[in-house]
């Protein structure tokens, strides 16, 4: 280091009594809030506090978080796959996507959960394969058959996760738009098939794109499994709380249970995005990556 | 290397290629240069096949680009054959294309690990030594986005050469640079055009054209207009639209 003449600024720095007042003022406002809410009966502690960590509640609590990482990894293996299929060469895949993509966004989650849930009514069996093409008895395909009792978890998870594949579908493909045409070209013209192109040069670049909005589908899920009691799933988080609040005639506590176990799932989440964003900015931020 | 009878190519209803014809030897390096909107990056993609012509012939080191011919029948590649066919042919662009999320060395060697399947370690000996060919040695682990211009078009011009081309078309690889950076790229071109390889250029540098190109090509609106010596072409150019031409850029 070569020895600098330079002289470091001595300054007042700008002071903000405002900003400072605003502050204590809300710290004020949300400690009357909390003092409050510690007396107030209608919250009833003592039962939040017995069921916080209940062996049903625990169980609950995993069943939901269980839904949700099954169901969003579904939903961006198959998200991936329309949106890639959306801009394949082949026009067959490309329809096939926007249809899937059309009715499966068109139509309420809800609705949707309800329908899996009364599927074994509509259907009896399926069958993959060609129909009317059999040898005897011996058919060309696989055949399936739904019992009455087919799983609610799985139906449930289905359900979910067709539906959130749609919308990941949407997210893939803005980022798999927002990756520049030349990148294609180049990998093209180094001899690169179509899907070596997809897999090592356009999808890891549009990954950059596709995560933050998918920390926030990863987050929605897990709070709209609350709603598989359409299916009807009565295992999850906020079925069971609402059930076990029958037995105390009183459901705030256990809302306060359910809400608080939510909002530990999505903390968790969040840090974990923090640092699949960071891993994923690789030759974007000049922070990271360089070793000179 | 390089033979093109009768090239046309229309996007919609726009012709950009009306009938070129010209050939391009082994060794040989051939200059293009024209005003813009006249058809050059046209022509070049479809060397490489990124584009379809819609007639003509086209072929490059003997062998018809996008189809097979079998019993004076032409059959459409299909896409893994198109693949290999351009792997053999290097392309060079305007704005780099380097991959962004990749080292410059990873760059480099990734065509042969993904397209040729080279195991890693061969990959990474060759791919240093392409860099160190273009003078990048140093730079192996850098992010494009901390190279300059200069120095991404040459990790660029290595990452075509890993895949040994027997062909590389350059399209204005210094058109983006800033004009103290042009240099080091022309001089990696002339080093390679030194050691024999065959090369088509789409350029505006009339420098480099005179002192490296073999043969110079004049294209306006979709045909050939003046094709010949570069220092006859630019010194005693016998079209009109090459003399205004020529007016405008020298
Ligand atoms: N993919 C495409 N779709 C439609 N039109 C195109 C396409 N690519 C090129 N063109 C048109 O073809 C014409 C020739 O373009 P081309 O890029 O080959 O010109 P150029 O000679 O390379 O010009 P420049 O010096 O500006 O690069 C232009 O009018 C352009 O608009
Ligand atoms: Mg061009």
């Amino acid at each position: 280091m070569a020895q600098s003449t330079k002289t470091a600024i001595k300054a007042v720095p700008l002071r903000h009594p405002l900003r400072w007042a605003a502050a204590l003022y809300l710290v004020l406002v949300a400690a009357a809030f909390i003092v409050d809410a510690s007396h107030r009966s209608a919250y009833d502690w003592k039962s939040f506090n017995k069921y916080i960590f209940d062996a049903r509640v625990f169980k609950a609590a995993g069943v939901t978080l269980s839904l949700t990482v099954i169901a969003m990894f579904f939903a961006i293996l198959l998200g991936i796959a329309l949106a890639v299929m959306r801009r394949s060469p082949n026009p067959v895949f490309r329809n096939v996507s926007w249809i899937f993509i059309w009715i499966f966004r068109g139509t309420p989650v809800y609705v949707q959960l309800v329908f899996w849930g009364l599927l074994s009514t509509i259907y009896h069996s399926f069958f993959i394969g060609i129909p009317d093409i059999h040898f005897g008895h011996v058919y060309l395909g696989l055949h399936f058959a739904i019992s009455q009792t087919a799983s609610l978890y799985w139906l449930a998870i289905i359900g979910l996760s067709l539906n959130e594949a749609a919308y990941m579908a949407e997210i893939v493909r803005a980022g798999l738009l927002s990756v520049d045409n030349g990148q294609e070209e180049a990998a093209k013209s180094l001899g690169m098939s179509w899907w070596t192109t997809m897999r090592f040069i356009v999808i890891p670049q549009a990954m950059r794109i596709i995560i933050p909005p998918t920390g926030n589908e990863i987050v929605s899920m897990l709070k709209t499994t609350s709603l598989v009691t359409a299916v009807p799933l009565v295992t999850d988080l906020y079925a069971r709380t609402r059930n076990i609040s029958d037995e105390i005639y009183n459901p705030i506590p256990l809302l306060m249970v359910a809400c608080a176990w939510y909002l530990f799932f999505t903390t968790i989440l969040m840090f974990a995005q923090y640092f699949i964003e960071k891993r994923f900015a690789r030759g974007h931020s000049p922070m990271i990556g360089v070793q000179s | 290397m390089v033979s093109a009878h009768e090239i046309h190519k229309s996007f919609g209803s726009n012709e950009v290629l009306k009938g070129i014809t010209l050939e391009v030897k082994r060794g040989e390096v051939m200059c293009l240069i024209g005003p813009s909107g006249s058809g050059k990056s046209t022509f070049l993609r479809c060397i490489n096949h990124l584009e379809k012509i819609d007639a003509g012939r086209l072929s490059v080191d003997g062998v018809i680009i996008g189809y097979r011919e079998q019993h004076g029948k032409l059959y459409e590649l299909k896409p893994s054959e198109a693949a290999k066919q351009r792997s053999g042919i290097g392309m060079v662009f305007q704005k780099f294309n380097l991959f962004p999320h990749m080292t410059a060395l990873d760059n480099v060697i990734s065509g042969m690990v993904r397209v040729q399947k080279i195991d890693k370690d061969t990959a990474t000996k060759e791919g240093k030594a392409l860099l160190e060919r273009v003078g990048l040695a140093d730079k192996a682990d850098h992010y494009p986005a901390h190279l300059s211009g200069g120095q991404q078009q040459r990790v660029a011009i290595a990452r075509s050469l890993a895949m040994k081309p027997k062909l590389m078309l350059f399209d204005e690889p210094t058109s983006a640079l800033d004009p103290e950076l042009v240099g080091e790229v022309l001089d990696v071109m002339k080093g390679l055009a030194q050691s024999g390889m065959t090369m088509v250029v789409v350029t505006h540098e009339m420098g480099f054209a005179r002192e490296v190109a073999d043969s110079l090509v004049f294209m306006d609106n979709g045909v050939v207009v003046e094709a010949g010596d570069p220092t006859d072409v630019l010194g005693n150019p016998q079209h009109e639209r090459t003399k205004g031409f020529l007016s405008k850029v020298i």
